[in-house]
């Protein structure tokens, strides 16, 4: 993996990279949920591509990760690939989750990936166990949880963050407050000004940073990463950004207007950065061209061979519940395809 | 390598002690054995668990393996599953079982579901210890016994021992599996003393019944509680009714073979569990027996537990909901 430090000209291409490489793969994967060929829902991350990038830039390598329904952006931020991805979103074999997961639940634990999550708030919890596991074993690992201002509403986020807190856990709590707790707007779902208050009732250190500028948000989780991997335990801080798309695709967004979305697009995270790389030299607009085609076509045939890669035989079905072999799933399985037969 | 045993074989060095000692000593065993286990819990550290399990352990393993936690059953239970998927090891411990209703969610939608829904992609080494059960004046948001809705949940497994060879071996298979294991410990028999094999690599298989008394005229199939109520009413019955005794142990896996093969023999059932009757483990036993041992069956088979009532308050109340011995041999004398 290349080194994602923001200081060298190398680390800054490849931010730029993995924020346009989200983009695109949610927008086609927007097309593809609007033309029928994906089942389930999506929920797309675009719009908030700093946040991901941002943070997880800032880690280390071996560090964890939770994430959220929207947990494309945080897959390729841990560099995750994007084919695999796509074969997840398809429900084919070849995806991360052999297809039993699908676009809310993408895992790659070996990546330090632990799941996209279809639940609202349960990522905290299991990023304060990762660390606690980290702690334990005295490894050099911390754990970062992404959720979104939704969640800051749910009790066991609280619990975690009190957890992680009391016991002085390597772990970084990274609110996406992108306005609406699905369709609701955030100013209607809490009482205080910037949810990063939530901080204060746990005496942690907590930030409200522009997650619309991917340097913003690698500097905080920096920060926060050195005093998380250091035994001072954990911080919480709240990145504004915004999501360009519904909640799921085929949101009705009675909750905004159009030029809400237009005013949060002048502040583009990904134009905004990739014009201060030509700006300072880093890249120039060739450059960046040959980058953009280079993903548009990565993301163009990823979907194609998702398309056509093989589903799971259903016979996978059974597989994948326990470690151990359990002798009913397969006992089940099979009596409810029999056709008739004896009894006895 | 793992010894197994069931009463009759040859397992020379035992030692009495009661169900609580049992299960302390497998928590000992396995703390030593495995350094990426750990215990967490409300009160589990110097207080020694409220009803008195942990004990002194904190004293030998530190406050780090023995961890108090605040009152965050959701917090303390997400951890364990995010603890899981990383490499340790979490022996969680929740109070009253009528507490896993706080932390549902990480069990449902995480602990059972993680290892399936990432295409097999973690491990998820969790047990859950808990109490169950009535009879000690508790009311209803302490004495409830609630083990089907995880035997019933798929992705994690459900034991529940009704001796102390059973609590030992089991809890030590439940803490080396790499599944989700939630042990029922009913607190009205923590005293209940019997012979348990001091062997460290003494296991209990999940998904194993245990034949506790053979019989020839009725078997009865019970946990925890009821299994030494009904082997004191079968030395009772005896050369009145043969009683075949067996305590499920493992209710998911559940031990078909062995039920099947002794109603083969008998030909006659009784379920005796202290859950509500609806929908439950009774219905379960009842299922696979007619589908596997219909015409092995001369009676229709009886059900013993409560009647879909929570479990009050009054002791006049609660003894009259709450199954027992009286319950067992009134099913018996129905069908026999």
């Amino acid at each position: 993996m290349v080194t994602l430090d923001i200081e060298s000209a190398e680390g800054q291409t490849e931010i730029l990279r993995r924020m346009l490489t989200i983009r695109a793969f949610d927008t086609k994967a927007g097309e593809l949920f609007a033309d029928g060929e994906l089942p389930g829902f999506v929920h797309l991350y675009i719009g908030e591509e700093a946040v991901g990038v941002g943070a997880v830039s800032a880690l280390e390598e071996q560090d964890y990760i939770t994430s959220t329904h929207r947990g494309h952006g945080h897959c390729i931020s841990k560099g995750l690939d994007t084919y695999e991805m796509m074969a997840e979103l398809y429900g084919k074999r070849d995806g991360y989750c052999n297809g039993k997961g699908g676009s809310m639940h993408i895992a790659d634990v070996d990546a330090g990936m632990l799941g996209a999550n279809g639940i609202v708030g349960a990522g905290p919890p299991l990023a304060t166990g990762a660390a606690l596991t980290a702690e334990m074993k005295d490894e050099d690992r911390v754990a970062l949880a992404f959720f979104g201002d939704g969640a800051v509403a749910q009790g066991q986020v609280h619990e975690a963050i009190n957890l992680a807190a009391t016991w002085d856990l390597p772990v970084v709590f990274v609110v996406e407050n992108n306005q609406f707790g699905e369709g609701t707007p955030v100013e209607e779902q809490h009482n205080v000004e910037h949810l990063s208050a939530t901080a204060e009732a746990y005496d942690i250190p907590g930030f409200t940073v522009d997650g619309m500028d991917v340097t913003a948000v690698y500097e905080a989780v920096t920060e926060a990463r050195e005093r998380a991997a250091t035994g001072e335990g954990p911080t919480f801080i709240e990145a504004d950004t915004y999501r360009y798309e519904g909640h799921f695709e085929g949101d009705h967004q009675p909750y905004r207007s159009k030029e809400d979305i237009e005013l949060w697009k002048d502040r583009d995270a990904i134009e905004t950065f990739k014009n201060r790389l030509v700006d300072a030299g880093t890249i120039t607009e060739e450059e960046f061209e040959s980058m953009q085609s280079e993903i548009d076509d990565e993301i163009e045939t990823a979907a194609e061979t998702a398309k056509e890669a093989d589903y799971p035989d259903p016979s996978e079905a059974y597989e994948d519940m326990f470690g151990m072999t359990v002798p009913e799933i397969n006992d089940f399985g099979a009596q409810m395809r029999a056709d008739g037969g004896e009894t006895q | 390598m793992s010894t197994t045993s069931q009463p009759g074989d040859d397992v020379s060095d035992t030692q009495e002690m009661t169900i609580r000692e049992a299960i302390r000593l497998a928590l000992r065993e396995e703390l030593e054995r495995d350094e990426d286990a750990f215990i967490m819990g409300e009160d589990v550290g110097e207080f020694g668990g409220v009803l008195s399990v942990t004990g002194d352990l904190v004293e030998e393993f530190g406050e780090e393996r023995v961890r108090d936690t605040p009152i965050s059953e959701a917090g303390f239970m997400g951890a364990a599953v995010g603890a899981a998927a990383t490499g340790s090891r979490p022996v969680v411990e929740i109070m009253f079982s009528d507490f896993l209703g706080v932390c549902s969610e990480q069990i449902l939608n995480q602990m059972a579901k993680n290892r399936y829904m990432f295409g097999g992609k973690t491990e998820m080494p969790v047990t859950v210890r808990t109490t169950e059960g009535g009879g000690m004046g508790a009311a209803s948001q302490h004495s409830g016994t609630i083990h089907t809705w995880f035997a019933h949940l798929p992705g994690v497994m459900a034991v529940t021992p009704g001796t102390p060879r059973a609590a030992k071996g089991l809890l030590k298979t439940a803490i080396r599996s790499n599944d989700p294991v939630f042990f029922f410990e009913n607190k009205m028999i923590y005293e209940q003393a019997g012979e348990v094999p001091v062997d460290e690599d003494y296991t209990v298989p999940l998904g194993q019944a245990s034949v506790e008394r053979e019989g020839d005229d009725v078997t009865v199939v019970a946990t925890q509680r009821l299994v030494g109520e009904s082997l004191d009413l079968a030395e009772e019955l005896d050369g009145e009714t043969s009683v075949e005794v067996i305590d499920l142990q493992s209710l998911y896996p559940l031990d078909t073979e062995t039920l099947v093969e002794s109603v083969g023999k008998t030909g006659r059932l009784v379920v005796a569990d202290e859950s509500p009757l609806s929908y439950g483990t009774h219905a379960e036993v009842v299922a696979r027996v007619q589908e596997q041992a219909f015409f092995s069956l001369d009676a229709p088979i009886q059900r013993v537990g409560v009647p879909d009532t929570h479990i009050p308050f009054s002791p006049a109340l609660e003894e009259e909901v709450l199954p027992d011995a009286d319950g067992v041999r009134a099913a018996i004398d129905r069908v026999v």
